[in-house]
């Protein structure tokens, strides 16, 4: 009866050791010809190390310590340096997570895609022309073209897609997809994720995906292993695994995945806190008109209330991570007025008093980068004191073990060096370095994007917590629309420098908005197996594009991009603001009526998926 | 004009400056001298009359920035006037030994630049071996040791004790390759010595950092073998900083040539700048110390020029 | 950054060994050399290694050890102050510039840079020919020469943690320069400072000692050991251990040094000497 052919990939009992250390520990899965099949782990899960091990490779350091690795007639663990090279990219191929960093410099595309089908034994024409054909398949634009470049002069959704091509070149048995959409921005997500996913159904290929992104992985496997600290959690099919996940881990991951908002209702307020009206910034010396020769912040304005969160959601290179560094005096604006409760803020450092900058704090998303390596825990919380209250002695003390209590750090720490602290620790005692300053505003610059899913949602708690204990008002940046849902009261798009949408937070509900919102809202992948097939031919054709340079300087920068562009008016003349009924301001020439015409077809996958008023 | 193109020529404008600068330097260093430069060329009993007409014919009598741009201007006619020893024309020395200095130097890079590619490149290949540790060992050796031990080292063994080589240079002896392999190979090895320890050091710190890239791990994941890895993966993404090992390497030659030639009585520019800081016969020194630091600026130039050409980056944007 | 200073390898422990020996010997040579400085001749020039004169007699039949010990001082005493003094101002120069930036960093920048192009046996030469070679000019002409090397590899390291966004929060805290170059930067480089004062020491002895091989270093009747190797330049003929003993001095304190500082992270390694 059981008809079924034999797995293409046994794997039984992996160890892997790094030193006297396991990080890997008794791994056994099966793939299926045809199958994908996802390891899903948080950083240090072992993930990648299985991985790399079905090809027969360790890290430095690393060693394969036992246990055994089929891939179809082979056994990669026990074959020798020479037969291991005949064995790598022919039967098995890879591809990496950063694309940017897995291509080779100073080698043409071309050389880079071929080579292993060459070194194969291929004829270099064949090679090429197969590469073409791939190229045509992942839809890269210029596919005749694209492989006279060199790595640099193309984009990173583009690269991404061509180390599919280089690993698909050799029609090989298994393919192993390591993060590869981890490096990429939501928009730039969606069409490599599609890319990816048609290419290994037409061609059937075996696959193994490994990424820490649930709602990703729902969109490519079959099947889904979760894996911490090198174990196996559970192993299960991904509709079954989303819908009733058997592990508490797994179910810790999937409640992560979907933060529950943290709301805290506002005190009601007169006057803003923070208000911020047609704000320049950019780097480089200034012209004539005193714009900097690369601007960044086009005219942006907006106000936060005391004791309210504003979140500022925006792709990499969109400004937002500028903005805090305006607000906070570290980039003085070239143009705008900043004040602070009613009270105008110099743009340089050096113009400010000491207590105007007490009450802006800014806290870093790294905190490795963010915390002096060399300095204590009570080193690193006692500069503020002493230098904002000139606390000393038995007071500091006091002082020092109060913060680290507010942020559930044990006082224990006081005496260790940062390196001494884990990841969430640390960003832990980043906050607690800004809190003791006693700020009215925090600017919290990507603060959980560095954090694994579950740290990251501590941290948002303890936040939400901090804001009901201390009232402090908080600009939150980040580019992950889970966490801005979680825990804003407003919230700001930015696209190319421009606040292209602001409003309370149901503006991410509610439609009509502005184009790229409707984008961006629409390229989150949602935690559910079907999304990816789902969306519209609209949004994918918008997503194809990308912000580009040039773009960025136009009057409308997303017009290039916008399916609904009024041909003749967008390219020329700078969009008006509009107030839509749903609380919003916009920047587009479009009025309310016809974007909700435009976006009734085409409703975001997002806002169906997500019923988010009713968390509330 | 192409970005390139501007790169380079504000390189090469860069260069020039920094020669001006370093002219400037050197001026004003050998403007220190204490004392009246005529009184101490023409002695105590020299006629007051005679030491005037020397000021005179000196410039000293002139400002210091118009003697300064006398200076430059002379140097750049290949005229810098006349020794203050032997009254000869400075272009006249300074022609019959240069091109012997020049001669030393080619055969040492000759020598020690495969040697110290080679080097390098093995070590990293095969970094943690017991083959690397033996060659980091004779390169931080050999960096650390002056030169003069080197080349007393290598007497010892192959004149006073193998008779095999002549411990001094007698004369330039070129009528048959083994006369000038008898003839050079002291002064060759010693310098060798220090240049092979130097790049070969470079070369293996720049190859390992590209070792260690993802670009590396991802070619062998897709079955390149060893030997492919490094020539074709690897190397071209290390030719800049080589190149500049290389050229920064000429300023320890140029250090080791001023002991080696002095060592071994060898004629050549270094000897005769020595001579001329003894017997302090300044225009002399002025003219030596600048054609050293021309040449070292050159190479290092050019070598910096090769950097921005190998780099993919600023070729093809 | 690591906080171990040293591994116990036998290479740096050796190293450490060495140095630590010249050191002591340098600060406490005279009490232990067997005869006085100027002690007149032994017996033969260019003896053996023998009881009398345990590395040898020198070209006037001096002990050998006796020059050795005395020697020291100037190539240990000498470099060191040079060394000091050219990482001291290097390290303070950097600092400031990395902090303030703007034109002073550029005109420093540029014009030390100009410096570095000098060959540091070259530059030395022609100073020497200007104003001859007493103690002060060559540790002061030392001293500038290597200025600007560790001026470069300061602010190297200086300005990459002044970009970090610990020296930023700094900055929004409110910080001043001095603040911020002493307490938020200067920790984290004093290691690869440490390391790069090591190879600069090296690079002082040896041109020091290189200056005193040509005869245009330390003057008689005071000799390092640079000097030493000149003035038995005869006994080469010979092979005379009076010629290799005041080599060998120097090439144990270089490799010693070098020994000592493999295990440091190295910022120096690319710059010349």
């Amino acid at each position: 009866m059981d008809d079924k052919p034999p797995p293409l990939v046994e794997v039984d009992k992996l160890c892997v050791t790094a030193g006297a250390q396991t990080i890997v520990r008794d791994v056994s899965f099966t793939i299926a010809p045809g199958e994908v099949l996802a390891l899903i782990g948080e950083s240090g899960s072992g993930k990648t190390t299985i991985a790399l091990s079905l090809l027969g490779h360790a890290r430095p350091g690393c060693r394969i310590a036992s246990g055994s690795i089929r891939v179809g007639a082979h056994l990669p663990i026990r074959l020798r340096p020479a037969e291991l090279a005949r064995f790598r990219g022919r039967h098995v191929s890879y591809i990496a997570q950063s694309a940017a960093a897995a291509f080779n410099p100073a080698q043409r595309l071309m050389a880079q895609v071929t080579e292993s089908a060459i070194l194969h034994g291929l004829p270099r024409a064949d090679a090429e022309a197969r590469a073409r054909t791939l190229f045509r398949a992942l839809a890269l634009p210029d596919p005749e073209g694209v492989g006279a470049l060199f790595p640099h002069q193309v984009s990173g959704g583009q690269l991404q897609r061509l180390m599919a091509a280089m690993a698909l070149i050799t029609e090989p048995q298994l393919v192993i997809l390591d993060e590869p959409t981890t490096a990429l921005d939501v928009t730039t997500q969606i069409e490599v994720l599609r890319a990816f996913k048609q290419v290994v159904r037409e061609r059937g290929a075996t696959a193994l995906y490994v990424s820490h992104d649930l709602a990703v992985v729902a969109q490519m496997a079959d099947r889904i292993i979760v894996l911490r600290d090198g174990a196996m959690q559970e192993m299960a099919p991904t509709a079954t695994m989303l819908a009733a996940p058997a592990h508490p881990y797994t179910q810790s991951l999937l409640a992560a995945a979907e933060p529950t908002p943290r709301l805290i209702a506002p005190p009601v307020a007169a006057a803003p806190l923070l208000r911020v009206e047609n704000l320049v910034a950019g780097y480089g010396p200034r012209n004539a008109q005193g714009q900097p020769m690369i601007p960044v912040l086009h005219d942006v304005g907006f106000s936060i209330a005391p004791g309210s969160v504003l979140g500022v959601i925006g792709e990499s290179g969109c400004g937002k991570s500028t903005l805090a560094q305006v607000i906070a005096g570290l980039l003085p604006a070239a143009a705008g007025r900043i004040t602070l409760d009613g009270e105008p803020l110099a743009p340089a450092l050096a113009d400010r008093s000491r207590d105007q900058l007490r009450r802006i704090q800014i806290v870093f998303q790294s905190p490795d980068m963010a915390l002096n390596p060399a300095h204590s825990v009570r080193q690193l919380l006692g500069r503020p004191l002493q230098f904002y209250f000139g606390l000393r002695g038995a007071e500091l003390d006091r002082r020092i073990a109060a913060l680290l209590d507010m942020v559930r750090l044990p006082a224990g720490l006081a005496a260790r060096l940062p390196a001494g602290l884990s990841g969430g620790q640390k960003q832990r005692l980043n906050l607690a370095r800004a809190l003791a300053a006693e700020p009215a505003l925090l600017l919290c610059d990507e603060v959980t994007s560095a954090l694994d899913t579950v740290v990251a949602a501590a941290i948002l708690d303890l936040l939400a917590e901090l804001r009901r204990e201390l009232g402090i008002a908080c600009m939150f940046i980040s580019h992950d629309l889970s966490t801005i849902r979680a825990i804003c009261d407003q919230v700001m798009i930015l696209y190319a420098g421009r606040a292209v949408e602001q409003g309370g937070r149901q503006v991410m509900q509610q439609t009509p908005m502005h184009p790229y919102t409707d984008l961006l809202l629409s390229s989150v992948p949602a935690l559910r197996t079907g999304w990816l097939d789902s969306l519209s031919a609209t949004h994918l054709a918008e997503a194809e594009g990308g912000l580009t340079r040039a773009a960025a300087a136009l009057p409308c920068p997303f017009q290039p991009r916008c399916a609904v562009r009024i041909a003749g008016v967008c390219e020329r003349q700078p969009p008006p603001l509009r107030h839509l009924a749903k609380g919003a301001e916009i920047l587009c020439h479009h009025d309310e009526a016809a974007l909700r015409a435009a976006q009734q077809h085409d409703a975001p996958a997002f806002a169906s998926a997500a019923p988010l008023a009713s968390a509330h | 004009m192409s970005p390139l193109a501007r790169l380079i020529l504000a390189r090469l404008a860069s260069g020039l400056l920094t020669l001006l600068t370093v002219s400037l330097l050197v001026f004003l260093a050998t403007e220190m001298l204490p004392g009246d430069v005529a009184q101490a060329v023409l002695g105590q009993s020299a006629t007051p009359d005679a030491v005037a007409a020397l000021r005179a014919s000196m410039h000293l009598d002139q400002p210091g920035w118009l003697r300064y741009l006398l200076w430059l201007q002379g140097l750049l006619s290949f005229n810098p006037g006349h020794s203050l020893v032997n009254d000869l024309p400075i272009a006249t020395l300074v022609g019959s030994r240069l091109p012997n200095s020049l001669l030393l130097a080619a055969l040492t890079a000759l020598v020690a630049v495969p040697i110290a590619l080679t080097l390098g490149i093995t070590a990293a290949v095969w970094r943690g071996s017991r083959y690397d540790r033996i060659v980091g060992l004779f390169t931080i050796s050999a960096v650390s040791v002056p030169e003069f031990l080197v080349a007393t080292l290598a007497v010892l063994i192959f004149a006073v004790q193998l008779h095999w080589l002549p411990s001094m240079f007698y004369r330039l002896d070129l009528s048959s390759p083994l006369q000038m392999l008898r003839v050079f190979a002291l002064p060759v090895i010693t310098l060798s010595f220090v240049v092979i320890a130097q790049i070969a050091r470079m070369t293996r710190a720049a190859l390992i950092n590209v070792l260690d890239s993802a670009y590396i791990e991802m070619a062998v994941l897709k079955g390149v073998r060893p030997v492919r890895l490094v020539l074709r993966h690897a190397l071209p993404n290390v030719l800049g900083p080589v190149v500049n090992a290389v050229a920064l390497s000429v300023s320890f030659l140029l250090g080791g040539v001023i002991i080696v030639e002095t060592i071994f009585n060898y004629p050549g520019l270094a000897k005769l700048m020595v001579d001329a800081v003894s017997t302090r016969d300044m225009p002399l020194v002025q003219a030596c110390a600048m054609i050293f630091c021309a040449a070292y600026l050159l190479l290092v130039t050019l070598a910096d020029i090769t950097a921005i050409l190998a780099n993919p980056r600023l070729r093809h944007r | 950054m690591s906080g171990i200073l040293i591994r116990h390898r036998p290479a740096s422990l050796a190293g450490l060994l060495v140095v630590g020996v010249w050191v002591v010997l340098a600060a406490f040579g005279p009490l232990l050399a067997p005869h006085a400085e100027t002690a007149a001749s032994l017996g033969i020039p260019f003896d053996s290694i023998s009881r009398a004169a345990p590395l040898g007699t020198d070209y006037l039949g001096r002990d050998m050890l006796t020059r050795i010990l005395y020697g020291a001082r100037y190539t240990v005493g000498v470099a060191a102050i040079a060394t000091v003094l050219a990482s001291l101002s290097g390290t303070l120069l950097a600092l400031a510039a990395a902090t303030t930036g703007g034109w002073i960093d550029t005109c420093l920048s540029r014009l030390l840079d100009a410096m570095i192009s000098l060959p540091s046996l070259l530059f030395a030469l022609v100073v020497v020919a200007a104003v001859g070679s007493t103690i002060p000019v060559l540790i002061l002409t030392a001293a500038i020469i290597y200025l600007p090397g560790a001026y470069r590899t300061v602010r190297a390291l200086a300005v990459d943690i002044a970009a970090m966004e610990f020296v930023k929060v700094a900055r929004a805290r409110g910080e001043g320069s001095f603040y911020i170059m002493h307490t938020e930067i200067l920790p984290n480089i004093v290691l690869p400072v440490l390391t790069d004062f090591g190879l600069r020491f090296i690079y002082v002895v040896l041109l020091l000692s290189g200056l005193s091989f040509l005869g245009l270093g330390i003057q008689p009747p005071y000799a390092d050991w640079g000097s030493l190797v000149r003035e038995n330049m005869e006994g080469l003929a010979y092979g005379a251990p009076a010629i290799i003993m005041p080599a060998l001095a120097i090439a144990s304190l270089t490799i010693g040094i070098n020994l000592l500082i493999d295990s440091l992270p190295k910022p120096g390694d690319a710059d010349g000497r």
